[in-house]
């Protein structure tokens, strides 16, 4: 059933690419339909799936002679990715309401993206995840560079190169795992199982963790975040930041530690306290969350506050996998689905609310527009994504990062308390940003409020409170009852650990 | 010698050659009057059924080996197996490339251009069954002396003579140069048979004779020449900008795919190890040469030449590798490369017609000016750029996966990761025409107009290209068993 | 059992301000009606909760149901004495804050409704037994508290709150960190069991065995920052003066009110229990820091000119009392004396934090109605003979004024007396110093008195308005209250007393 989800959304997007122009409003109300069907499956698949390990949803042969299947699965961690996606595809699409440029072609592309990652998410083949991994590049590069903003054509190609470099690396680790286990086939069981000696494995997968990793905004690969994002139109930004880099820490998670998990294994020697990839993934994953942080504290313009940010807690999420423990990895995927919502919430709120209306994101700027009394909803509903992106209890961060960093001090102390100051500095970013761009402490000047009254910036629309709404309950559900998506998640990494034979 | 198991062997290319004739008749005889949009769809009808008839007739045919007195030492041509494959996929393509003269206005003389395609093509199809030195030869020169005049077809551009020109003198050196190395062979081996060739050059007294990799190398420049790997590549970006958009399609296509008939049938006969330094030699330089070149293109055409070189390179790395699985991958490569190059061909012709210029900017707003036109592109140049789910994405990674699988060191894995890498970076030039095509606004936007066959045949590509590649197996399995056969 | 005979009275009581708030959110106009209705209604709800405590001091109305098991995290909610202590003053100083709030300038619904989760914040934090909810209802009510300081306040209302919003987050962080560290420790994070835990010793065991020797003090001390910017503890107190004079009356009387109570409580219901040793072995440090609160704070409050900041920093005094008792009691008791001592004291503390409470929240309600009649002046010079010309105001902020200086009669001398006398045999340097504070106190107040309410009635106050009936009305129960448990302490003592009896049975120093 829940294949329904790729399928709906490929069909979806060929329906609008072929709806006459210049009639936006059915481009719209399709758009929001399919995303909303895509999200209700999700949901039915994951309260069906409840208490089931991995389910098997398709498995056919698709090119015998090389051994590859089309083959669709989900256990608890796709179950919730899932879900993910149709939050993110559901707001994503009533956050873009208001586009009427090229309107039918911009729903197209971003259900095919959607379609993609719905893809990535439940393929059980490498080939298959590969190639739906693949597919989602080419709406990216689109979306970005016809709708929009800063610098669009340089960042789209950017995002477009470094995501293709990435997939490149996978494609040569998944050709030699390929190679050397037989060529027999290509599923994910099969290629876990075939006995790949601990030499190869030592490296495809830091081949395949890079790989992966770029699109996830590892350090130092994660240059095209910020720039990709700031100048992606809102939709784009939330999906970019809310899912797609959660498609690289799947991919890091399913294909690079579960089917290379030796890789892992100490080198023998060790060079200032790092004797294994595991210890520099998990550094460099320590790092994107410090300079992540701190470079979001000193910049000017609030989209790139939100886009380092989310470099900064895509670390969190890294360094959980890098644990190796349960309650890492647990808290590492649990981080991916309320991150995935909170990004989502404040890429919504700087670039659909604000830019839109008052189309500037530079903090000077913003700072004498007292949005505080002119869009008193833009004001308060940052106010609650921030406070979930702090990680204050009450939101799904708090217990992602508490998870994260009891299981990293399990695994090594050090990386903890790095990563707690990474949550002070966040706090403290999160903190200026709001401050500047609403509870500014200046009074308004003649120049800024004329005697007429306030420039009009524009109404709230509805979609806008509806997407905000349905974003929020998101985050607020898992934050003060977490066992929601523990009780799928838990099993599933237990399930994981035990297979990877991982350390 | 039977001849009538020649002519029994040699059915398809019969064919071609009296629909050749007579297009040039029917042309000469007939359409005089006519006008000449009715004398191209004429001429293009009858090549088409001729390629056409020549596909139904090797039905026939079957697996069998023409040779001088029954023995495979004086073999002259097989039928059947891969060589098979390749025979009718030159006749498939060349049929596609016969429909693009339908939109074109570059010569009045479409009787005698369509038969020269055709007498091409014959000798595209030579080529492909040939087993003796001087068969290739022949078919060889048979193929390429159409391919120059073809270039140079379109009378009144300069460029198109430019090219022509540069193409001939090449080609006729890399001629000499391959004669000079099949010269050589003779010499060790006292035959032009092929199984002679490799027996004699197996011997351990000539397998280390240096004169040999003098032939070798003599060989590989000339054959070099023809799929445009680097350094023989220079021919390639004129050729392709100043032959006509149909004649380039053909160029392009058809005898690529012939080539590389060609260079299986010769690397499967001659297998020592000193061939498949060169072609590794030859793959990487192309590799480099072709996508570092294609950055810096400002004309379509031309990129469409580097991007050419680069897919020559890549698969030359099947070759340098070879086994029956990494044979059969390469022809799927090839034939599928060729599918979509004619593709793209048809489609910078029309827009060619309709701007004046192939130059980038002449792609400006295509997505508004004919939406349908632009999205084939969109499917072909993502194709060629190895994006899944299309056919050039899966051919790159069947070639690869197929290199590995022959044989896996340290070598063969470091030049697949040189290919995949630079796959990578194609998609930077191939964005660049697509960029034009989808994003920025465009300069002049009015419609542009397509002959409705031509289009059909276009979106029937694009569909070849988009359904070949979610269902690799239908076109895999096909060539799998038709080359076992062999 | 399960809540009250089965009934989630707990749940009802921090879910009912929510509803308010929302509720009051929507209806602009008619907010403030909404915000006392609500109020009124939790003040029923936590009499009933005071009514049915266990006799013998225990956590009683519990309610308990598994939240995220594999984290350690359970749904925990329970009260004793203390807690249900906590409940009531709540709920009487929401209410004297709503009433205070007679007119909101701008946003009056948003402005309600943040009160209300302050106040549910409130009561979260008196009855989560479990630290993750706990943390919560805490951090969470920093939130409506800084947001009420930031839009309503006065004219450096901007960098006051910040600066709360700091120091209180700085202080919250040093608390996680304790917790998380026990958590990974005991894989528990519920107050119960630890508290079990600590009193065998074996929570300082399983410490030291996991993350070293003197790992276990150093969590002590990151416990008490965040109890110590709370309360506030000299010199982590820096934000208070600000938060409290250019926040608006109302909420400056939460926040003394209450808010500082959530420091107390949290020493009460965590520090002590968990890290009763490690301040054992402090003790000398933290009774210096305590008596330096309870003298600094008054001096201090005599430099003072602003009405508003004189009775800042002597909440800090008052509070200081507070610490000096926890302080001075964490001892290992050698008899039953000095057992006697130490319930003397801490019954003096919880009834310090009630009294307090109510007194404080009083006189800054009897200032916001001074500043209001002035056209926005509270300056202790400004004012002069005002019992002349508002004999009411003058005569009932008397009664408030004399409770906070400490009278016999009132109920502020009552906790003073409890602490004082469970101090001296403790520690007796220390409350002898401490005594200082007391005297200085009692001046300042008698200096308010002189130079506001008595003397020459300048030119301007002749047409000073008196309270009106409705003040009047509003007012009266509280001094009510005031005089009532100064009469009869035993209303409160005698249900605050087991509880004292089983928290001192629980804790080890």
């Amino acid at each position: 059933m829940l294949a329904w989800t790729i399928y709906l959304s490929f069909a979806g997007a060929l329906v609008l690419a072929l709806l006459p122009k210049g009639k936006p409003g059915l481009a719209r109300v399709f758009a929001l339909l399919i995303a909303a069907a895509g999200f209700a499956i999700a949901v039915a698949g994951f309260a069906a799936g409840m208490g089931h390990g991995r389910t098997t949803i398709t498995d056919v042969m698709w090119v015998p002679s090389m051994g590859i299947h089309y083959m669709l699965a989900a256990d608890g961690i796709s179950r919730v990715l899932v879900l993910l996606t149709g939050l993110a595809a559901t707001a994503g699409v009533l956050f873009s309401w208001n586009i009427e440029y090229r309107t039918n072609e911009f729903f197209a592309f971003f259900l095919a993206l959607i379609g993609g990652v719905y893809g990535v998410f439940l393929s059980f083949d490498l080939f298959l995840l590969f190639v739906f991994y693949e597919i989602a590049i080419v709406p990216k590069y689109f979306l970005i560079a016809i709708w929009g903003s800063t610098r669009r054509e340089y960042a789209a190609m950017k995002l477009a190169l470094y995501s293709f470099v990435g997939s490149a690396m996978v494609l040569i680790a998944l050709l030699a795992a390929y190679a050397a286990s037989g060529s027999h086939s290509t599923t994910l069981d099969f290629l876990a199982h075939a006995g790949l000696s601990p030499h190869f494995q030592m490296w495809a997968f830091p081949l395949t963790f890079v790989g992966f990793g770029i699109l996830a905004g590892l350090w130092p690969f994660h240059t095209w975040a910020p720039t990709g994002h700031v100048a992606a139109p809102t939709a784009a930004s939330m999906v970019l930041a809310g899912v797609i880099m959660k498609l690289g820490a799947y991919g890091c998670l399913r294909v690079a530690m579960g089917l290379f998990p030796h890789g892992m294994d100490p080198w023998g020697f060790s060079f200032v306290g790092i004797g294994s990839w595991r210890d520099v993934f998990a550094i460099l994953a320590v790092i994107g969350i410090l300079y992540g942080a701190l470079v979001a504290l000193v910049q000017t313009d609030f989209k790139f506050v939100i886009g380092y940010s989310s470099v900064s807690h895509m670390g969190f999420v890294l360094l959980g996998l890098m644990t190796l423990n349960q309650i890492g990895l647990t808290g590492a995927v649990l981080q991916m689905y309320s991150h995935g919502v909170i990004a989502g919430l404040l890429f919504a709120i700087v670039g659909r609310i604000v830019y839109d209306r008052t189309h500037t994101r530079q903090f000077g700027d913003l700072e004498r527009m007292h949005l505080l009394r002119r869009l008193p909803f833009a004001a308060w509903a940052f106010v609650i994504a921030g406070m979930a992106s702090m990680g204050l209890p009450g939101f799904s961060g708090f217990v992602a990062e508490l998870q994260v960093l009891v299981g990293s001090w399990h695994a090594t102390p050090w990386w903890t308390v790095a990563a707690g100051v990474g949550i002070v500095v966040g706090v403290a970013y999160t903190w200026r940003a709001l401050q500047k761009a609403f509870f500014t402490d200046l009074r308004p000047t003649a120049e800024d409020h004329p005697a007429s009254g306030w420039h009009d910036l524009g109404a709230i629309t509805w979609p806008e409170i509806a997407g905000f709404s349905l974003l929020t309950a998101a985050t607020l559900v898992v934050g003060l009852y977490p066992r929601i998506l523990l009780d799928a998640i838990e099993p599933a990494v237990k399930t994981f650990l035990a297979a990877g034979g991982a350390q | 010698m039977n001849y009538a198991d020649l002519f029994r062997a040699m059915l398809p290319e019969t064919a071609l050659e009296i629909a050749a004739l007579l297009v040039v008749v029917v042309d000469l005889a007939f359409l005089r009057k006519a006008a000449l949009n009715t004398r191209a769809a004429i001429a293009a009808l009858l090549g088409i059924v001729g390629c056409l008839a020549g596909v139904w007739l090797m039905q026939g045919q079957g697996v069998a080996t023409f040779s001088v007195d029954g023995t495979p030492g004086t073999a002259l041509l097989v039928t059947g197996g891969y060589a098979a494959v390749a025979q009718i996929a030159i006749l498939i393509l060349t049929a596609f490339t016969l429909v693009l003269l339908l939109d074109s206005r570059f010569t009045r003389h479409v009787g005698e251009y369509v038969a020269v395609v055709l007498m091409s093509a014959t000798g595209g199809l030579i080529i492909c069954g040939a087993q003796d030195l001087l068969v290739i030869f022949v078919g060889l020169e048979l193929l390429s002396l159409g391919l120059y005049i073809l270039t140079a077809f379109a009378k009144r551009s300069g460029k198109s003579a430019e090219g022509a020109l540069k193409y001939y003198l090449f080609g006729g050196m890399s001629a000499a140069f391959l004669l000079f190395g099949f010269s050589y062979l003779y010499g060790f081996a006292g035959s032009t048979n092929l199984q002679e060739v490799f027996a004699a050059i197996v011997a351990p007294d000539v397998s280390s004779s240096p004169l040999l990799y003098v032939a070798l190398v003599a060989v590989a420049a000339g054959l070099g020449f023809k799929v445009a790997a680097f350094p023989f590549h220079l021919w390639a970006p004129d050729a392709y900008e100043g032959a006509p958009a149909p004649a380039a399609a053909f160029i392009a296509s058809v005898s690529k795919v012939a080539s590389f008939a060609l260079l299986i049938t010769i690397t499967a006969a001659i297998l020592p190890s000193r061939w498949s330094l060169l072609l590794v030699i030859l793959a990487a330089a192309s590799m480099f040469a072709g996508n570092l070149a294609a950055l810096a293109q400002v004309s379509v055409r031309r990129l469409l030449a580097y991007s050419a070189i680069a897919h020559a390179g890549y698969m030359l790395l099947g070759l340098a590798y070879f086994s029956d699985r990494s044979r059969d991958a390469l022809l799927y490569y090839i034939v599928t490369y060729a599918l979509t190059t004619i593709g793209a061909f048809g489609v910078v012709g029309v827009v060619e017609r309709a701007t004046g210029t192939d130059r980038f900017d002449g792609f400006l707003g295509l997505n508004k000016r004919n939406p349908l036109l632009a999205a084939v592109l969109l499917v072909l140049f993502l194709s060629l750029a190895g994006i899944p789910p299309l056919v050039g994405f899966w051919a790159k990674f069947n070639l690869f996966a197929a290199v590995l699988t022959t044989h896996a060191s340290g070598l063969s894995f470091a030049l697949v990761a040189l290919a995949v890498g630079f796959s990578a970076v194609s998609l930077y030039y191939y964005l660049q025409v697509l960029k034009r095509a989808f994003v920025m606004a465009p300069t002049d936007e009015s419609r542009i107009k397509v002959d409705p066959v031509v289009m059909l045949v276009l979106l029937l590509i694009a569909a070849a290209v988009v359904v070949l590649g979610c269902f690799p197996a239908l076109l895999q399995n096909w060539i799998g068993i038709a080359s076992k056969a062999f | 059992m399960n809540g009250m005979n089965g009934f989630p009275i707990l749940t009802l009581l921090t879910a009912l301000p929510v509803v308010g708030a929302i509720i009051a959110l929507f209806t602009g106009k008619h907010a403030r009606g909404v915000a006392m209705i609500t109020a009124l209604a939790t003040l029923a709800l936590s009499l009933v909760v005071w009514m049915h405590l266990p006799a013998n001091g225990s956590i009683g109305l519990i309610e308990h149901h598994a939240w995220a098991p594999s984290l350690g995290i359970e749904y925990q909610l329970g009260v004793d004495g203390l807690g249900a202590l906590m409940l009531v003053l709540s709920a009487i100083v929401a209410l004297m804050a709503i009433d205070a709030s007679h007119r909101v300038h701008h946003g009056a619904g948003l402005y309600f409704c943040l009160v209300l989760l302050l106040l549910s914040g409130l009561i979260g934090t008196f009855t989560a037994l479990n630290f993750y909810h706990w943390f919560l209802y805490w951090e969470l009510s920093l939130i409506p508290a800084f947001f009420l300081i930031k839009l309503w306040g006065g004219p450096k209302r901007g960098p006051a709150a910040t600066q709360f919003f700091v120091y209180t987050m700085a202080g919250s962080v040093g608390l996680l960190l304790a917790f998380l560290a026990i958590f990974l420790v005991t894989g528990s994070m519920d107050f119960e069991h630890l508290t079990l835990l600590a009193l065998t010793g074996e929570l300082e065991q399983m410490v030291a065995a996991h993350l070293g020797a003197h790992v276990m003090l150093w969590l002590a001390i990151l416990a008490l920052a965040g109890f110590a910017v709370k309360v506030p503890l000299m010199p982590f107190h820096t934000w208070l003066p600000a938060a409290y004079s250019e926040a608006p009356s109302p909420v400056t009387m939460l926040l003394t009110g209450t808010m500082s109570k959530m420091g107390v409580y949290g020493l009460l219901r965590i520090a002590l229990p968990l890290f009763g040793h490690q301040i054992a072995q402090m003790r000398t440090p933290l009774l210096v820091l305590a008596v330096m609160t309870v003298v600094m704070g008054a001096w201090a409050s005599a430099a003072q000119k602003d009405l508003k900041r004189i009775f800042a920093y002597s909440s800090i005094n008052h509070l200081g009392y507070c610490q000096l008792a926890i302080f001075a009691l964490a001892i290992p008791a050698t008899g039953a004396a000095m057992q006697a001592s130490q319930a003397a004291a801490l019954n003096g503390v919880i009834l310090q934090m009630f009294n307090h409470g109510i007194t404080a929240a009083a006189l800054f309600w009897f200032i916001s109605m001074i500043q209001m009649r002035s056209g926005g002046l509270r300056g202790v010079d400004d004012f002069g003979g005002l019992r002349k010309v508002a004999p009411v105001l003058a005569g009932l902020m008397g009664f408030a004024l004399f409770s906070s200086l400490g009278l016999p009669g009132l109920n502020g001398f009552v906790g003073e007396f409890l602490i004082f006398r469970g101090v001296f045999p403790l520690s007796w340097v220390a409350g002898t110093i401490s005594v200082l504070g007391l005297l200085v106190t009692a001046a300042v107040i008698l200096t308010v008195i002189q130079k506001v309410f008595t003397g020459p009635v300048p030119e301007r106050w002749a047409t000073f308005p008196d309270m009106h009936p409705g003040e009047r009305l509003s007012v009266a129960p509280v001094i009510g209250l005031m005089v009532l448990i100064g009469l009869v302490p035993q209303l409160i003592t005698d249900s605050v007393n087991p509880t004292v009896v089983n928290l001192l049975a629980h804790w080890r120093f």
